[in-house]
């Protein structure tokens, strides 16, 4: 499904190199995780994927069931099935969460050659949507993320996948922020999600997120490559012991 | 400019024009002549046309190609009053009769009208201080038409003041008076294309708890040249409200001057603006005085510049001695598209009471690059994803509009503007 080649990036105004030759396959059906320590470059390679200004790709590539992701602008990579599910939600004020949703959902639907959803069928779809994870119907009312808490807008971020059903899903952190329960919630939402045309490219700094979303292979990041893939036991492995043993032993 | 200089200009621009000398306007009119040969016209030095340059009104003539008439508030059960080229137009205007209302055209008051003679020109003469505002003075003498409105009940519906033009050298001059008897309640439009330049003066005098709504969408003609005068006067518990959607033109000039005379009113000028291309200029200029207590007074102005437009607004809020507890505020910003547009802000405050709640902010920025980028990402295109901004970001002024037919249809204007002018 996704499928990134020896991917180079720097930032577009500085000499700063970020991503060292990224090497990642996530196949259709799986949960692949992502971790590493801060400001190895996780978050640059999920922006650089989903088309933010800012980054310079210097070498490599990336493709989405073949397609060259890097060539699209971000619209079109999100209507070829592409979801981010932001670190960092942000805050539209102005545009109603509602207004938001449809727009998005009909301009995907119209770039794949599909029907608008009427404005009934949208209401219905997104009550149903919204009940399954808490997120209550005054929340819909209010604009994009304003006056959200951190854990309303993680939440958001999980109700917009739901709705737009996109087949390649990356997560980052969307953990992070999250009460228990709330983490419960996030996690049975992108459980619904799993199935066999869908892949899940997961970033956490923590194992308690995959005892809820089961990895089917779990890879460490440090800086800006791919050091270590394996098993859900890595995982493990860092919650015991950190990176430094593990990264000492990738070299 | 040197006064003689004011003074040749103003003799240039009036030559020619017909002067209606007799009867109750007559007078009005001559002392109106008088102010403004004192005056002469404004020059590109003087302080209150610093960031608009006026040459472009003080011009002899004017010719100008007009787009067809785009004509709003369509979707409003309105009485229609048309001008065509300044002239009132009795063939496409309804019969002027309406429940609760008096309607007369200026060019046919020649008979004394009390309430009219009590209003014309004596609102714009008192808004000539502290600021002379010489194109006020022109319009009051030499108006070649108008509406005499007074309002004793509420309206039945609304009346909507239809410009249209067919001359690509109309030099449209109009004076309007609206008086609001107690308690009384009328919503005034205006649309369209007037002519290639159009000068008017809206007098509006607000009894107590009266209530006068204005939404006005001005013709979007891009060589049209506009400057409007509105001049208010409101009394206790009254509410006076007007709106302003500005839509291309090569210069528009909209001044306010508000007077809030009594206790408990409330007085909110508001407006959008979106401009493109480097000779589109937008000036809103208000100057608000609180002279009661326990007043509310809003300013909320929205502009949306690109491709080397400019915007300017000239706000100012005075609070006189007494006037304890005014709540004024006043925003004016600015999206500026690109790097090229311009946005040129002087908000005042001048507060002689020590009672006062008085804001003022005055912003200008670029589109939020990250929203951008976060709608994209979910699949909304560019071109919708920075429609959608432009519309939050005029979402505060457009919510001023009380009626939501109104404020639907000017946000529809907006977004079809929006559309046709993507790059
Ligand atoms: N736009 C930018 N300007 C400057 N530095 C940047 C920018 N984007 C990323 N960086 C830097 O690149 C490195 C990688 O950042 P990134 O956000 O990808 O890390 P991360 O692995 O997601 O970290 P965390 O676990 O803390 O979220 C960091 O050193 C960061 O400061
Ligand atoms: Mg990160």
């Amino acid at each position: 499904m996704l499928k990134i080649n020896n991917l180079h990036v720097k930032l577009e105004e500085e000499e700063k190199v970020i991503l060292r030759g990224v090497d990642l396959t996530v196949e259709a059906g799986k949960v692949h995780a992502i971790m590493g320590p801060n400001g190895s470059g996780k978050s640059t390679l999920s922006y650089v994927l989903s088309g933010r200004d800012g980054y310079e790709v210097t070498e490599g590539s990336a493709t989405l069931d073949g397609e060259e992701l890097l060539e699209m602008e971000p619209e079109e990579r999100a209507a070829a099935g592409l979801f981010l599910a932001f670190q960092y939600p942000v805050e539209i004020p102005g545009v109603g969460n509602m207004t938001f949703l449809r727009t998005a959902l009909n301009a995907q639907r119209k770039a794949r050659g599909e029907d608008e959803v009427s404005a009934g069928d949208f209401l219905k779809l997104v009550r149903e949507k919204a009940a399954s994870l808490k997120i209550d119907a005054d929340m819909m009312k209010r604009p994009v993320n304003v006056g959200f808490s951190g854990g309303e807008k993680k939440r958001n971020e999980i109700l917009q996948m739901a709705l737009l059903e996109p087949k390649m899903c990356i997560l980052d952190e969307t953990d992070s922020g999250l009460d228990v329960d709330a983490m419960k919630l996030v996690s049975e939402g992108v459980n619904a999600l799993r199935d066999e045309g869908r892949a899940f490219l997961v970033i956490t700094h923590y194992q308690r997120l995959l005892d809820h979303i089961r990895p089917d292979v779990v890879h460490i990041m440090a800086n800006g490559r791919i050091v270590l893939t394996g098993g859900p036991e890595l995982a493990l492995e860092v919650e015991k012991n950190g990176y430094s043993d593990i990264l000492a032993g990738a070299l | 400019m040197l006064a003689q200089a004011k003074l040749d200009a103003l003799s240039a621009r009036i030559a020619g024009l017909h002067f209606p000398s007799t009867g109750w306007q007559g007078k009005a009119r001559g002392a109106a002549l008088e102010r403004l040969t004192a005056m002469g016209l404004p020059g590109r030095r003087d302080e209150y046309w610093r960031y608009t340059d006026p040459a472009k009104l003080n011009a002899a003539q004017v010719r100008a190609d007009l787009n067809a008439s785009d004509i709003a508030f369509q979707e409003t059960d309105a009485l229609r009053i048309v001008f065509t080229d300044g002239v009132f137009d009795a063939e496409f205007s309804d019969d002027l009769t309406l429940s609760g209302v008096e309607i007369t055209r200026l060019a046919d008051a020649v008979t004394d009208l009390h309430w009219a003679a009590e209003i014309y020109g004596v609102l714009e003469e008192r808004g000539q201080k502290p600021v002379l505002r010489p194109f006020a003075a022109l319009a009051t003498a030499f108006a070649t038409d108008g509406l005499l409105i007074r309002v004793t009940g509420k309206a039945e519906r609304p009346i909507s003041i239809v410009y249209r033009s067919l001359s690509d050298t109309s030099d449209v001059m109009l004076h309007h008076c609206v008086k609001l008897e107690e308690g009384a309640e009328v919503t005034l439009l205006e649309t369209g294309d007037a002519g290639p330049r159009l000068l008017t003066n809206l007098e509006v005098d607000v009894a107590p708890s009266a209530r006068f709504h204005h939404v006005r969408a001005q013709g979007r003609s891009h060589q049209r040249m506009v400057n409007t005068h509105i001049f208010a006067r409101v009394a206790d518990e009254a509410l006076f409200k007007s709106f302003t959607a500005s839509i291309n033109g090569v210069l528009t000039r909209n001044e306010a001057v508000l007077d809030i005379v009594g206790d408990d009113a409330v007085a909110h000028v508001a407006g959008v603006t979106v401009g493109d291309g480097p000779d589109f200029l937008n000036d809103d200029t208000v100057f608000i005085t609180h002279a009661a207590e326990r007043c509310e007074s809003r300013q909320v102005f929205k502009k949306v510049l690109k491709n080397g437009a400019t915007g300017v607004f000239q706000g100012k809020i005075l609070v006189k001695p007494g006037a304890q507890k005014t709540d004024g505020y006043q925003i004016s910003q600015s999206l500026l598209l690109d790097g090229d547009s311009q946005f040129l802000a002087k908000p005042e405050l001048e507060i002689y009471a020590d009672d006062v709640k008085c804001s003022h902010g005055s912003t200008s920025g670029a589109i939020d690059e990250t929203a951008l980028f976060y709608l994209r990402s979910r699949g909304v295109p560019q071109r919708r994803a920075q429609s959608l901004l432009v519309l939050a970001f005029l979402a505060e002024a457009l919510a001023e509009i009380e009626d939501e037919t109104l404020a639907e249809d000017l946000q529809l204007r907006l977004e079809s503007w929006l559309d046709r002018h993507e790059d």
